[in-house]
């Protein structure tokens, strides 16, 4: 069993709030993923639940037990660090049976958990190197290993692969997630890179400035993000945002005008006194339909494409000089410089008010 | 006119010829002492200087003969360890402190260790004279042990707080996560990592205890005196005797001479294998 519950968690250091008051539950065998911008608190939050630094206020718990003040050693917790923290002096063997020596465990024991670790991770040739000759990915899959033999409640990483290759970030990706189900584990997971979030998290936490945007599945972020900060942060290439107000509303629907030069109608309940506030509407690449100049709902200017073979990434901007981009299908001729004419699909825009809110959408009636 | 490859050749002989003058001249006085001690002390003051003579050990005879060389040489030993290993208890955890729970005091109170250092020793020899006599502890190796530990002790936290700085966080706190406690994590994971630089703290630290001349002879007459104050012996009250002068200095220098050379390679060796990543 490991239930995690945080409440109302505050860190400052030196004065300085860095974690401004969170509250987050992790369940048993979740895979809980902190996304968030450079610098918005994830590794404090995380050194927190791992006892490393000290909470100013709040309480963590786990399995009913409050750790808040607990050390490290004795919350049973492991923590993977994105620099490895091997013992440079012991060998891989040592590395790995380093907690359990600590606590004094059988020998018979600690040398048949630590053959498991490394056959899981296939380290078994290695186990009498020291890690400085290891390879960066060795190294890493030590510091997995280290923690798999502890067999510890909840494994915490901090960003354990921004260090990698991207061959290798991908494979170590896939392994992890293996991991993840074979060893039936609770992981917390630290990364600014999305798609190691989409790809690995149950539970997505976006995180700025210390405080959360949003929990939920990767898809739950990505179809209906909280607010403009998630909308933006979820998703390659960025969504693209298009300022307007509010023409017309009523129970079926609301009118909005939008600077871009069209009128598109939401399915978004709106008091008629809503006409006249000022809105975002946000839509994603992909769910931008292109056509010929004038033939469309309004019509940009082409900037840069990036052509990657599966897909093109056509940049462009509207007449009110916003920035958008398009997810065009297989390839795409050069349009530099070229008149576009673009379709909006009305049920996949998002919809954010003046305070970054997302409006949500009526509620589909059961056809 | 050259080429360039013979000017390079004359650079590199010249640089190398200047190296070999300015070795030669900082070897020499001790070279001249070694010479010295195996000469009579006639031919120790003949003038002009002599190079070639009749070798005599008669001035080691003497000096064991009548000061007993062992005796000095054990409290110098006993006295240059015991200093070290005091500084050491304390300097590992005040550098620990400093490297790895460090405030916004830890710069302050480190230059203020380095500034003790500036305070010439005789300023406070008659309150530190007046305390060992207290204590009792008058021509004790306890009283030097003591006082060595406190004159070295901010160069020893110092250096290995630098060394301690090198060493990533990570590792310690991995340590912690692994279930060490503050001493585990010390012993176990910070001091063989750190094993070259601990090994360069104590080699500093037994030379200055071994060198140390100030205190030894004004706290030492005969129980407790160190090879310093044996040399100091041999130069004031009965004149000038230049080759038992030489010969007491060349047995003073030997023991730590040969034990930094033995060193050296062991202390190489520490600080590259000290590498972390
Ligand atoms: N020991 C510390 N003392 C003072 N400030 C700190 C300390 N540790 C972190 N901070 C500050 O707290 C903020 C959050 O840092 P944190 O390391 O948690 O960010 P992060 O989200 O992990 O960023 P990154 O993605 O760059 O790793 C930063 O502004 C940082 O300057
Ligand atoms: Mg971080």
């Amino acid at each position: 069993m490991a239930d995690l519950k945080i409440r109302d968690l505050k860190k400052g250091f030196e004065g300085h709030a860095v974690i401004k008051g969170i509250d987050l539950d992790v369940n048993d065998r979740e895979f809980v993923v902190f996304v968030g911008p450079s610098g918005c608190g994830k590794s404090t939050l995380l050194r927190l639940i791992a006892g490393l630094e000290e909470v100013t206020s709040g309480t963590i718990s786990l399995d009913e037990r409050d750790i808040t003040d607990e050390s490290p050693a004795r919350r049973d917790l492991a923590m993977v660090f994105q620099t490895y923290a091997l013992y440079p002096h012991m060998t891989v063997r040592k590395n790995m049976s380093f907690a359990l020596d600590l606590a004094k465990v059988g020998k018979q024991e600690v040398e048949s958990k630590v053959n498991e670790a490394a056959r899981i991770l296939e380290l078994g040739p290695l186990l009498e190197r020291k890690p400085k000759q290891l390879s960066g990915g060795q190294r890493q899959r030590v510091a997995i290993g280290r923690a798999i033999v502890r067999n510890p409640k909840i494994f915490l990483f901090d960003e354990p692969l921004s260090n990698l290759d991207a061959a290798l970030r991908v494979q170590m990706r896939l392994e992890l997630a293996r991991l993840h189900k074979e060893l039936k584990a609770t992981m917390i997971y630290v990364t600014h890179d999305q798609v190691e979030a989409m790809t690995l998290a149950d539970k997505v936490v976006v995180l700025s400035a210390g405080r959360i945007e949003q929990v939920g599945s990767p898809l739950e972020l990505y179809h209906h993000p909280a607010n403009l900060f998630v909308a933006g942060f979820i998703g390659t290439p960025k969504m693209g945002f298009l300022k307007g107000t509010i023409s017309r509303a009523d129970a079926s629907g609301c009118e909005v005008e939008l600077e871009a030069g069209c009128r598109i109608i939401l399915p978004r309940a709106a008091e008629a006194s809503a006409v006249g506030t000022p809105v975002t509407l946000g839509i994603r690449p992909e769910h931008i339909g292109v056509t010929d100049a004038g033939a469309g709902s309004f019509d940009v200017t082409a900037d840069v494409s990036e052509r990657l073979g599966s897909d093109t990434f056509c940049h462009v901007r509207t007449t009110s000089g916003e920035p958008l981009t398009i997810r065009i299908p297989g390839d795409f001729r050069d349009v530099y410089g070229e008149c576009l004419g673009l379709t909006l699909d009305a049920d996949r825009c998002h919809l954010f008010d003046a305070e970054g809110q997302a409006i949500r959408p009526l509620m589909r009636q059961a056809a | 006119m050259l080429t360039l490859k013979q000017t390079r050749r004359v650079h590199s002989a010249l640089i190398g010829l200047i190296a070999w003058a300015i070795a030669l001249l900082l070897f020499f006085p001790i070279f001249w002492m070694v010479l010295t001690s195996f000469k009579t002390e006639i031919d120790a003051f003949a003038s002009p200087p002599q190079f070639i003579f009749h070798p005599t050990l008669d001035n080691y005879l003497h000096i064991q003969e009548r000061s007993g060389y062992l005796r000095f040489a054990w409290n110098s030993i006993t006295i240059a360890l015991g200093s070290t290993v005091l500084g050491l208890l304390f300097a590992i955890p005040a550098a620990y402190s400093m490297a790895f729970h460090p405030t916004h005091r830890t710069k302050g109170t480190l230059l203020w260790m380095l500034s003790t250092k500036m305070l010439p020793p005789v300023g406070v020899l008659v309150p530190i004279y007046l305390l060992a006599k207290q204590f009792g502890l008058l021509d004790s190796r306890i009283a030097l042990i003591v006082i060595y530990t406190l004159i070295n002790l901010p160069i020893m936290v110092w250096m290995i707080y630098t060394y301690f700085k090198d060493i990533p966080r990570d590792i310690l706190e991995a340590a912690r996560m692994d279930g060490a406690s503050t001493l585990q994590e010390i012993v176990r994971v910070l001091l063989p990592i750190s094993k070259g630089g601990i090994a360069s703290t104590v080699l500093l630290s037994l030379i200055l205890c071994w060198n140390e001349a100030f205190w030894s002879l004004n706290l030492t007459s005969s129980q407790a005196a160190p090879l310093t104050a044996l040399i100091a012996s041999y130069s004031s009250p009965e004149g000038l005797f230049w080759a038992k002068l030489s010969a007491v200095s060349t047995l003073a220098c030997a023991p730590i001479v040969i034990f930094g050379w033995i060193s050296q390679k062991q202390l190489v060796r520490g600080l590259s294998f000290g590498a972390v990543k």
